[in-house]
């Protein structure tokens, strides 16, 4: 160094004799990156200010650096610009400008790396800011207007004026964050008025009348983004936008280039170090761009981008942490790759024809919702990636010895799970499954069967292909092998596309086979014959159908596999572990007809019943639970009683801390009350009592099935009488008021039931139980109205003041009459038989015949459902009794079908159709059209019915025709 | 060697040996013979077989490959020490090698491992026997790092007092938990699925053949080890046959 003075000049000197260095106060020159890292060296603390000085004093460090040809260059696009460089060195081959260009290029890779490296500060702080609002809005303004094919129809902003900080909202409310206000219309909604703020995007109050003000008030949750919002907003947004995905990924490609040399020279000026601050403003314009980039590509990996955003921003405080909550939720509902739909609806037009209706809810495709947080990866992600590189670069020895530290891991914890899915170490699990290594194998199905325990790993197996390997190694000698496949399977098969995996591949039958565990042992009556291995292969194997007999088409592959009498022996062993998979898989199976059948042929009732008296509640409840699958067949419920199984259920009842077992054990009581010996029993053994102690405080299931019992129960004076005592009305009533469909068809049969009673209706109407019911005729479901009106009926004839009652429904009856328009054969069935009811009140009768329901009953006659004909028949005859009903039932063509009734085998409709055809003879006409029907010889036969009703209504309508005929030949001669 | 002799040596060797019947002990020593060759019994002159021959027999017939471990076990089965197995050390080496129960292999394993013997198997032991199990990747600098590291998983997975060797005590603990283990070192029992094959013709035959073979071995597999000799009258009648031994 040279000092002179106030200046301070370096030794080397450049090759115009120029010094490298030039100090003079207050300014420094600096001609060599040498010097200048030694510079900023020196500065130590003040580095920062140092190099901001220097970038701010160049402001075009690329062509003071090389000549002012790489300045023009360096504007061009990447690629050409290399090329360009090299025909220039290829040109005038000057050692020179081959420097440059190295250096051009150093340059190039330093911008990229601060680039890179300053991105990932910057984006833990990001969120949203006006520039990436601009942008997206801009960028929707492109593809919205007129038409289908656009993502909106229009897009603008609330205010035109711009702050100079990009944002346009109000000063007063810049200071609350927000960026600026959006008018959206999309195509299929109203005008949406978008409030865009730091936090995320969120629906305002609207544009109030006066003056076009805004209300601020937030009014839906908070969005990440404007295209997030819309594409919740707007099924035909997120349609149009899907298919514009595309499209928009390339442009901002496009854009890209154009916009990067900018940012180069930026950044280039930042020779070694740079400022932070400065580097963040220049980069979020670049930032906004990518990340709207990352946005709209249609692919998986879409999703990771946005949810790593999403996790590092939920670092940030808390309150924004619970927004973040609140977003990934939302997101989960739109993020779904486009690949992954189109699949999933492949596979449900199949899996509609092959699933039963026991699947889960654990079957719908749930995404990912991985945290991918860089920053803070647990030391077992590292060490778990440590060991995967073992596995795949090991031989066995080595395999081996990671496999047993890999399973010391916490398998059960999410974070060890996707660690070792993230760095492919399922890809390494799942090739070893096919090696011949044995112990490699073992240990491999060891980690798969702890970590599949996890849904999105089940997929990620499923997608590798794992399965069929597993059913493979179904057939291996090993049982220990046999075992740990079987399991995995077992954990596996818990989604539909799993198991028709399984099936596909005939895993069914090899899971079947190895239920087969006493082969060897020839006769296996004793427990103490299997050999423990073999039991635990059994189990497995137990296991694993369990999981697979949630499919349909898998429950119909066990029993062609044979399976129903294999899982009929294994019932008969002891080992309890044995026995929960066993019947949970039968429990499962027995929802089948064929199934039932079968479980009666193979006497297993007889050991569901025995296990109910297990200790194990598990156990407990899936025999419960079986029970109530096959009790539908009146054998086995009678064979549920001849075992013994009826004392079990009863006193099971008086546990009611769990509550599966407790739905499945009333579930049973429920469908094996059907019978009546058995109600008989239930009744000795107090379990009505119990049943109605239920009636609160508990789950919907449990409520459904306890109502359900009690129902079938009520069918007996006795037990009416017992519920009425115990106080079982008033919950009955209250439960009239719930939504669940299959609890309101049980809880109206119930209170029907009950209303037979005189004592027990006076309760029903003190607590308005009528109205509740007669509400229930608005219900959706066909069943339930079904019920409620079936209900009604013996309300409406017990009840004190029917007719008042009735009426002072407002709308009732209309509602009633207009019930008869429905299709469901059940519902019109028995709103006949509420009609049939409420006609018994002549003023009721005279306002439904207003209501029009001559015509209506008419057009029903055609049919053939013989309940419905019953019914219809009756309320005809009812209705006969005013005014000129009878000459309208003539009039609307009603005549003649019933004619036909009478060619029914059922002698109820007999009955039925004889009273309203005499009913109907009372005029001419009507005996005409009968008597041209062929209606004389058929009631000539009903005459010589046993039934006297029948016989005198029979004659009565014949003596009727008779009269009109006598009277015709009386007028004739005279 | 006369016939009472043999006798003699079967029955006893049969009363020792609680894996083998005193059928598949015949055979054995048959088998060991055909092995040895017809070698005249001279006073002391030890008959038996030597490290090579030795080596050949767990090449072929148990695919073993590792040359370190093959002579490891090959000392594991010369229990005097003296270069060659006897037809003693033969069966009753044999008997663990395939169907010893856990402890006994247990107790093999840690011997063929505890290379100098000092019943601890060392760092440095467990290098030597791991070194070649890692596929070198060439970006890494130091080659054997992956190694040092798998050793001081293994040990951290099966060093349970800490004192930077195992112990039997350790090893058989680490086994009892997890069985996978048993052969953390290298393969030095025979191939699962031989020994399952043993298995299944256990099972399946009766046993009340004739012919000498190597107890539990199918034929084919029995055919490696005749195939390493020039065939001699005794032997060719196995070769024959076409059924599973025993």
């Amino acid at each position: 160094m040279e000092t002179g003075g106030t200046t301070v000049k370096s030794e080397e000197a450049d090759k115009n004799g120029e010094p490298l260095l030039y100090l003079s106060v207050p300014q420094i020159k600096i001609r060599s990156f040498g010097q200048l890292s030694r510079m900023l060296y020196i500065a130590k603390n003040m580095k920062l200010k140092e190099a901001q000085a220097c970038i701010e004093a160049n402001r075009n460090p690329v062509a003071k650096i090389l000549g002012l040809d790489y300045n023009i260059i360096s504007e061009k696009i990447g690629n050409s610009f290399v090329s360009n460089i090299l025909d220039k060195i290829t040109k005038d081959d000057d050692s020179e400008s081959e420097i440059k260009m190295k250096i051009a290029l150093q340059l190039k890779q330093l911008d990229l790396h601060l680039l890179n490296h300053s991105l990932k500060h910057i984006s833990l702080e990001i969120r949203l800011n006006p520039g990436t609002v601009k942008n997206d809005i801009e960028l929707l303004k492109q593809f919205s207007g007129k038409g289908k094919q656009t993502v909106l129809e229009s897009i603008e902003y609330t205010s035109d004026y711009e702050f100079s900080n990009g944002c346009r909202a109000p000063p007063w409310r810049q200071i609350k964050g927000e960026i600026c206000y959006v008018l959206v219309k999309p195509h299929d909604a109203e005008t949406l008025c978008v409030t865009c703020s730091k936090e995320g995007v969120f629906l305002n109050g609207g544009k109030t009348d006066d003056e076009g003000q805004i209300n601020y008030e937030r009014k839906g949750e908070i969005y990440k983004d404007l295209v997030t919002l819309l594409k919740e907003k707007s099924a035909i947004f997120s349609e149009n936008m899907s298919k514009q995905e595309i499209k928009f990924s390339e442009q901002p490609q496009k854009d890209q280039p154009n916009e990067a040399p900018k940012e180069e020279v930026a950044i280039t000026h930042k020779a070694s170090v740079t400022s932070r601050k400065s580097t963040q403003e220049k980069n979020r314009i670049n930032l906004g761009r990518s990340q709207l980039t990352k946005r709209l590509e249609p692919s998986l990996n879409w999703r990771t981008s946005v949810s790593s955003k999403e996790s590092r921003n939920t670092l940030r405080d808390t309150q924004v942490e619970k927004h973040g909550g609140k977003l990934e939720k939302s997101r989960s509902s739109v993020s779904p790759g486009r690949a992954q739909l189109i699949r999933k609806s492949v596979e449900k037009i199949e899996e509609i024809i092959s699933d039963s209706s026991s699947e889960s809810e654990e079957d719908e495709e749930q995404p990912d919702h991985r945290q991918e947080a860089n920053a803070d990866l647990p030391s077992e992600y590292w060490q778990i990636q440590k060991l995967v590189k073992y596995l795949k670069g090991g031989n066995q020895t080595a395999t081996v010895i990671a496999l047993c530290s890999m399973k010391d891991f916490n398998l059960a914890q999410e974070t060890c799970q996707l660690a070792i899915r993230d760095v492919g170490g399922l890809e390494v699990l799942i090739n070893l499954l096919e090696t011949d290594e044995v112990k490699c194998k073992i240990g491999s199905l060891k980690i798969l069967k702890e970590i599949s325990h996890n849904p999105q790993i089940r997929r990620n197996i499923v997608d590798l292909g794992g399965l069929p390997v597993m059913v493979n190694i179904l057939d291996s000698p090993h049982k220990s092998l046999k075992c740990l496949a079987a399991e995995t399977i077992a954990n596996v098969a818990k989604f539909r596309r799993a198991r028709r995996v399984v099936r596909r591949h005939g895993g069914i039958t090899k899971l079947v086979a190895l239920l087969d565990c006493g082969k060897h042992s020839g006769e296996p009556a004793q427990s103490s014959l299997y050999e423990t291995r073999d039991v635990e292969v059994a189990r497995c194997g137990a296991l694993a159908l369990w999981s697979c007999s949630k499919s349909y088409a898998n429950k119909e592959a066990i029993r062609k596999a044979g399976g129903i009498p294999l899982l009929a022996r294994l019932l008969k062993t002891s080992h309890e572990n044995m026995l929960i998979p066993v019947v949970g898989t039968l429990q499962e199976c027995a929802s089948e007809e064929n199934y039932r059948a079968a479980i009666k042929a193979e006497r297993i009732i007889e050991n569901l019943v025995k296990n109910l008296n297990s200790e194990n509640e598990q156990l407990q409840e899936h025999c419960a639970m079986a029970i109530y699958q096959c009790a539908e067949d009146e054998e086995t419920r009678d064979l549920v009683r001849l075992h013994g199984g009826l004392k079990p259920l009863a006193s099971l009842l008086n546990n009611t801390d769990n509550k599966e077992r407790l739905a499945a054990v009333t579930g049973a009581i429920w469908k094996c009350s059907i019978s009546k010996e058995n109600v008989t029993k239930f009744r000795e053994y107090k379990a009505i009592e119990t049943l109605v102690g239920l009636l609160t405080d508990q789950p919907e299931e449990v409520l459904v099935n306890v109502v359900g019992a009690l129902g079938e129960c009520c069918q007996e004076h006795e037990n009416r009488v017992i519920i009425r005592r115990c106080g079982g009305i008033q919950p009955l009533v209250n439960l009239l008021v719930g939504i669940n469909q299959a609890l309101l068809v049980n809880v109206t049969k119930a209170v029907g039931a009950c209303a037979v009673e005189l004592e027990s209706m006076m309760i029903i109407d003190r607590l308005d139980g009528v109205r509740l019911l007669w509400s229930l005729l608005k219900n959706p479901h066909p069943d339930v109205k079904a019920s409620a009106a079936w209900a009604l009926c013996p309300c409406i004839q017990n009840a004190k003041d029917a007719g008042e009652m009735v009426r002072s429904f407002v709308g009732g009856l209309e509602l009633v009459v207009n019930l008869l328009k429905s299709d469901n054969k059940e519902v019109l069935a028995s709103v006949c038989a509420v009609i049939t009811n409420i006609a018994k009140d002549q003023e009721n009768l005279a306002v439904i015949t207003d209501h029009g329901v001559v015509p209506l009953l008419s057009k029903l006659a055609n049919t053939n459902n013989d309940k419905l004909r019953r019914h219809l028949a009756e309320t005809i005859s009812r209705c006969c009794m005013w005014g000129r009903n009878r000459v309208a039932f003539g009039e609307h063509k009603a005549v003649a079908p019933l004619v036909r009734y009478l060619k029914s085998n059922d002698t109820n409709v007999h009955r039925a159709t004889a009273q309203a055809l005499y009913q109907l003879s009372e005029d001419a006409d009507n005996c005409v059209t009968m008597h041209e029907n062929g209606a004389v010889k058929l009631l000539l036969d009903m005459v010589g019915s046993p039934d006297e009703e029948l016989q005198e209504a029979a004659a009565g309508c014949i003596s009727n025709i008779r009269r009109l005929a006598l009277a015709i030949e009386k007028a004739r001669y005279s | 060697m006369n016939r009472k002799k043999l006798q003699k040596l079967t029955d006893s060797l049969t009363k020792n040996c609680k894996h083998f019947s005193k059928f598949e002990v015949k055979c054995l020593i048959n088998l060991f013979y055909n092995l040895v060759g017809e070698v005249t019994e001279r006073q002391g002159v030890i008959i038996g077989l030597d490290r090579n021959a030795f080596r050949n027999i767990l090449h072929m017939t148990f695919g073993m490959t590792d040359d370190m471990i093959m002579d490891r076990v090959f000392r594991g089965f010369d229990k005097d020490n003296d270069g060659c197995i006897s037809v003693t050390e033969w069966v009753y080496g044999l008997s663990v090698f395939l169907r010893g129960t856990l402890e006994e292999k247990m107790k093999y394993c840690f011997e063929v491992f505890d290379l100098n013997g000092d019943s601890f198997i060392s760092k440095e032991e467990m290098f030597h026997m791991l070194k070649n199990s890692l596929l070198k990747q060439p970006s890494e600098e130091d080659p054997d790092e992956g190694i040092k590291d798998l050793v001081e998983i293994t040990l951290k997975k099966m060093d349970h007092d800490h004192d930077g060797k195992l112990s039997f005590a350790d090893y058989e603990q680490a086994v009892r938990e997890e069985t996978l283990l048993l052969e953390a070192f290298g393969p030095c029992l025979p191939d699962p699925k031989v020994t399952a094959c043993v298995h299944r013709t256990e099972t399946k035959t009766p046993y009340r053949s004739s012919s000498p073979g190597l107890p539990g071995l199918a034929s084919d597999q029995m055919s490696h080890i005749h195939l390493q000799r020039t065939p001699s009258k005794r032997e060719r009648q196995p070769r024959n046959r076409a059924g599973p031994y025993l």
